[in-house]
């Protein structure tokens, strides 16, 4: 990571305007967007839109020159370009042809994407953005912090400030009255202006027609006053047909800013007439700039199913503490990410797909169903194929590749972390380490670990058995857990063998974008897993969970490694996670709890994987409430808590924040009791518990169940 | 005539800040409009009202129509310095709160961008359920341009807070019309 980089976080992280503004929005957007899908199905909206974009994307080239020749019979000028220097000269000289020197903008990605604005005034043209926000930000030099909202960074004082000085002195921090300064300005501008740029939400092939939607009515103004509009379209934007803009009208707005509509949706089609009745001057620029090498990428062609709704960013725990900036100056966030690795190039992305921390809320809310965190992990990936990996992350995985020097390791680490540990933290460490531990102690690593104590567990005999995955935290940090799960499936008749070659997951080495390590890893697993006689293969953590039941195949798909297969998938088909097994054996009537006495409240953590991928959030809930204890809601229970693996140790000030604001949720529940399914949230959480002091206790599923058995 | 639709439509459309009142005949919403120009004192150009000729007008006269500050003349400076802007919209969404024109004709979209407050005009009977049965009946191959309206104009771009009213009206009043557009719905 680049220090110029991990400054621009930094500095993002200690702006308190931005912070406040976007984690106030964040927590409106929630309950905003909900509302505005009520009695909507969602998933029927969004698989229809991911039909007819991935579709278009498909035919990129057929669609764009059906979309040509129907807007030509139209009237309009169509132009086909692949580069941005195109898009550029074309709209500067159309404008000198035509003796024009007043252009109004609204709101257009695509020309932010080619700098437009620059060049045009380079060439002597005079160029008003209108949309609000966007105003703000040309009149100060700045750049759009988020997709929909690009003020959205700055404060009523701030916007003052830019009117006062570079407009006309003395506004006041009224917003209704920067508003109404803002209509009168722009206002003039509109009238005056010969030429209208806009983008478009969608182009129908179809029909040729441009879909634009906003809320001020800027658009309508830039489209009807000058007697010339040119709209700058990015070819991901084209639809077969116009049916197709239903489900997509259904969603941007819904998914944006929690609308029904927005004030305006304009169907433009062709030649309209100007307010003098002569016909007016339309351009289309169909954009390509790496659309179609995207499009023939077997993984990246499904991030053209974006309707820019940027609910990725609304939803992302790092956007909101970070904002739009750190992203670079046009696309910000997780599609941001990906967009920008494109258009730009892949190095651009080095830095800021390290902000993603795979929680998965942004796969969740997508209207466009794309796999973000999949897309991001996938940029990963290539980086590391094309540039390496950091030196110290290749001499850690080096070690994580081998099991017997990985394990060795930890073992002597239970030795040498004695200085640092006490009651079972580390809570500071010395030097460079020391960031580590300032906003939560680590947990220290087990004298005896997990497959050490197993061999002196006595079982009961049983007529099923289990494979017990116990992942590198349960087994070094944690064994109290594993002795859990052992008591808990025992009761209900499974007897729990512990394979001993088992090793790490392979998730912090895919997470890095390290597949080949993953793969190693994964080998490994499958070939110790897959020997024992067993009905499951449990494992009482969400991420090894998704290991075993998903990303050991997806890393051997991505690797071409196609003869691993047939044993991942066999392996995929016998694992389960911890609570969904339990819960199956208690419907099958083979476990019960004590029952009679009411227990103390607890709150429930949904773990990122475990909720979003294994959609497994309702098994522990009821598991904890059957046991007797009564559970208390918190606010965002299912909001990452900061973790994210190794995460937290490459990024601790903003694992930090987030944590922090997990903490407030979980007291302002008053429950002294904070239950989750994942190792690695309770060394986050308790570590944080521990450096907060609040009175909270912190456990996994496994033991407060194991507690109550009968 | 479904009343539903239109309970559906005045919530939706009342809950995006838009004001909507309804009048069995032509004559009584015409008093409406009128009284609304008499409210706002609207004078001769250019602080006049704008109305962009439509269905409504058929059959009104000077008698009726003949009100100080009122002009049909819609040009675009003329539309710049009016105070009210009046036009006919083709159809109503119950399920947005929403109002559609085929809005080609330049002088319908200037009457509902330029001025601070627009007065549309609906038939009762145009109202349609949701966006889908729309656009069964309107098509970009009937027209150049459709235009869909929510609410007045509105911006959140500082600090998220709504403010009504930055380039388009800030005031948007819709008018049903019972006896109107039966012929066509």
């Amino acid at each position: 990571m680049k220090p110029a980089f991990r400054a621009s976080v930094n500095l993002a992280l200690n702006n308190a305007n931005l912070t406040g503004a976007l984690g106030r929005f964040s927590e409106a957007y929630r309950t905003g967007r909900a509302k505005a899908y009520e009695g909507i199905d969602f998933e029927a909206v969004r698989a229809r839109i991911a039909q007819a974009k991935s579709a278009a994307a498909a035919h990129l080239d057929e669609l764009a020159e059906g979309f040509k020749a129907k807007a030509e019979a139209r009237g309009a000028v169509v132009f086909r370009a692949s580069d941005p220097a195109q898009v550029r000269a074309y709209i500067l000289a159309l404008a000198k042809a035509r003796g024009v020197t007043r252009i109004v903008k609204s709101k257009s990605m695509a020309s932010e994407e080619i700098h437009l604005n620059a060049h045009l005034e380079a060439g002597g043209m005079e160029v008003a953005e209108t949309d609000l926000g966007e105003w703000i930000l040309q009149l100060d030099h700045q750049t759009p912090s988020h997709m929909v909202m690009p003020a959205i960074h700055m404060t009523k004082e701030e916007v003052a400030d830019v009117f006062s000085g570079k407009v006309e002195p003395g506004q006041t921090p009224d917003i209704p009255r920067l508003v109404k300064f803002a209509r009168g300005r722009l206002r003039t501008k509109f009238l005056e202006a010969e030429l209208g740029i806009t983008g478009a939400n969608i182009a129908v092939a179809e029909t040729g027609s441009l879909v634009i939607v906003t809320n001020e009515g800027n658009a309508r103004l830039v489209t009807t006053l000058p007697k010339i509009h040119v709209a700058i379209v990015g070819i991901e934007k084209l639809v077969e047909q116009f049916e197709d803009i239903q489900p997509i009208l259904t969603a941007l707005p819904r998914s944006a800013t929690g609308q029904l509509l927005t004030s305006y949706v304009s169907i433009l089609t062709g030649v309209t007439p100007n307010t003098d009745g002569s016909p007016k001057e339309l351009h289309i620029i169909l954009m390509d700039n790496q659309r179609t090498a995207m499009a023939k990428d077997p993984k990246f062609k499904q991030a053209l199913q974006c309707i820019r709704c940027a609910s990725c960013l609304n939803v992302c725990p790092v956007f909101r503490l970070v904002g739009g900036h750190v992203f670079g100056k046009t696309y910000t966030g997780g599609i941001g990410t990906i967009l920008t690795a494109w258009f730009d190039e892949l190095k651009q992305a080095e830095d800021i797909q390290s902000l993603c921390i795979q929680c998965g809320n942004c796969k969740v809310v997508c209207p466009g169903k794309i796999d973000i965190p999949e897309l991001i992990l996938e940029l990963r990936r290539r980086l590391a194929v094309e540039q390496g990996q950091p030196v110290l992350q290749k001499a850690i995985f080096a070690v994580v590749n081998n099991r017997r020097v990985f394990h060795a390791m930890l073992r002597a680490a239970s030795v040498t972390q004695k200085p640092f540990a006490k009651n079972g933290f580390i809570r500071h460490l010395p030097l460079f380490l020391s960031g580590l531990t300032e906003f939560r102690s680590l947990p220290a690593i087990a004298a005896v670990p997990f497959r050490d104590r197993f061999k002196q567990i006595r079982q009961p005999p049983c007529k099923e058995k289990a494979a017990f995955y116990s992942g590198c935290l349960i087994d070094f940090s944690y064994p109290e857990m594993g002795e859990a799960v052992v008591k808990v499936l025992n009761k209900a008749g499974v007897e729990v063998v512990y394979p001993e070659g088992q090793t790490c997951c392979g998730a912090p080495a895919r997470y890095s974008g390290a597949y080949e390590v993953a793969a190693r890893n994964a080998q490994d697993n499958i070939e110790a897993l897959l020997e024992a006689d067993v009905q499951y293969v449990v494992s009482a953590c969400p991420t090894c969970t998704v290991a075993l039941k998903q990303d050991f195949i997806a890393t051997f798909e991505s690797l071409g490694m196609t003869g691993r297969l047939d044993d991942a998938r066999k392996l995929a088909a016998k694992a389960m996670d911890f609570s969904t097994l339990v819960k199956q054996l208690v419907d099958q009537g083979r476990l019960t709890f004590k029952e009679g006495k009411e227990l103390e409240r607890f709150t429930y953590h949904d773990s990122c994987h475990l909720k979003r991928t294994l959609d497994a959030s309702k098994a522990p809930r009821e598991l904890l409430q059957k046991a007797g204890y009564e559970l208390q809601e918190m606010t965002e229970c299912d909001m990452c808590c900061g973790m994210g693996g190794s995460y937290s140790l490459k990024l601790p000030e903003i694992s930090a924040p987030i944590l922090e604001r997990k903490l407030g949720n979980i007291k302002a529940t008053g429950a002294p009791l904070a239950v989750m399914d994942c190792p690695g949230c309770v060394m986050q959480i308790r570590g944080g518990f521990d450096q907060d002091g609040a009175a909270v206790r912190v456990e996994h599923t496994a033991q407060k169940l194991a507690e109550r058995l009968e | 005539m479904d009343n539903t639709l239109f309970e559906t439509f005045k919530a939706r459309a009342e809950a995006v800040s838009a004001e909507v009142h309804r009048f069995p005949t032509r004559r009584t919403a015409l008093d409406f409009v009128l009284e609304l120009f008499r409210a706002q004192a609207v004078q001769d150009a250019p602080q006049g009202a704008l109305w962009a000729g439509g269905s409504f007008l058929e059959g009104f006269g000077k008698e009726e129509l003949g009100t100080p500050g009122l002009s049909f003349d819609v040009t675009r400076q003329a539309a710049a310095g009016a105070k009210v802007g009046v036009s006919q919209m083709d159809w109503a969404i119950a399920d947005t709160g929403t109002l559609v024109q085929d809005a080609a004709r330049v002088d319908l979209r200037l009457v509902s961008t330029l001025p601070p407050i627009h007065v549309a005009l609906v038939g009762t009977s145009r109202i349609l359920a949701d966006l889908p049965s729309l656009f069964r009946r309107l098509h970009p191959d009937q027209t150049g341009c459709i235009s869909l309206i929510t609410g007045p104009s509105r911006t959140a771009d500082i600090e998220r807070v709504l403010t009504i009213g930055v380039h388009g009206p800030e005031r948007l009043v819709i008018v049903f019309v019972d006896e109107l557009g039966k012929e066509a719905a």
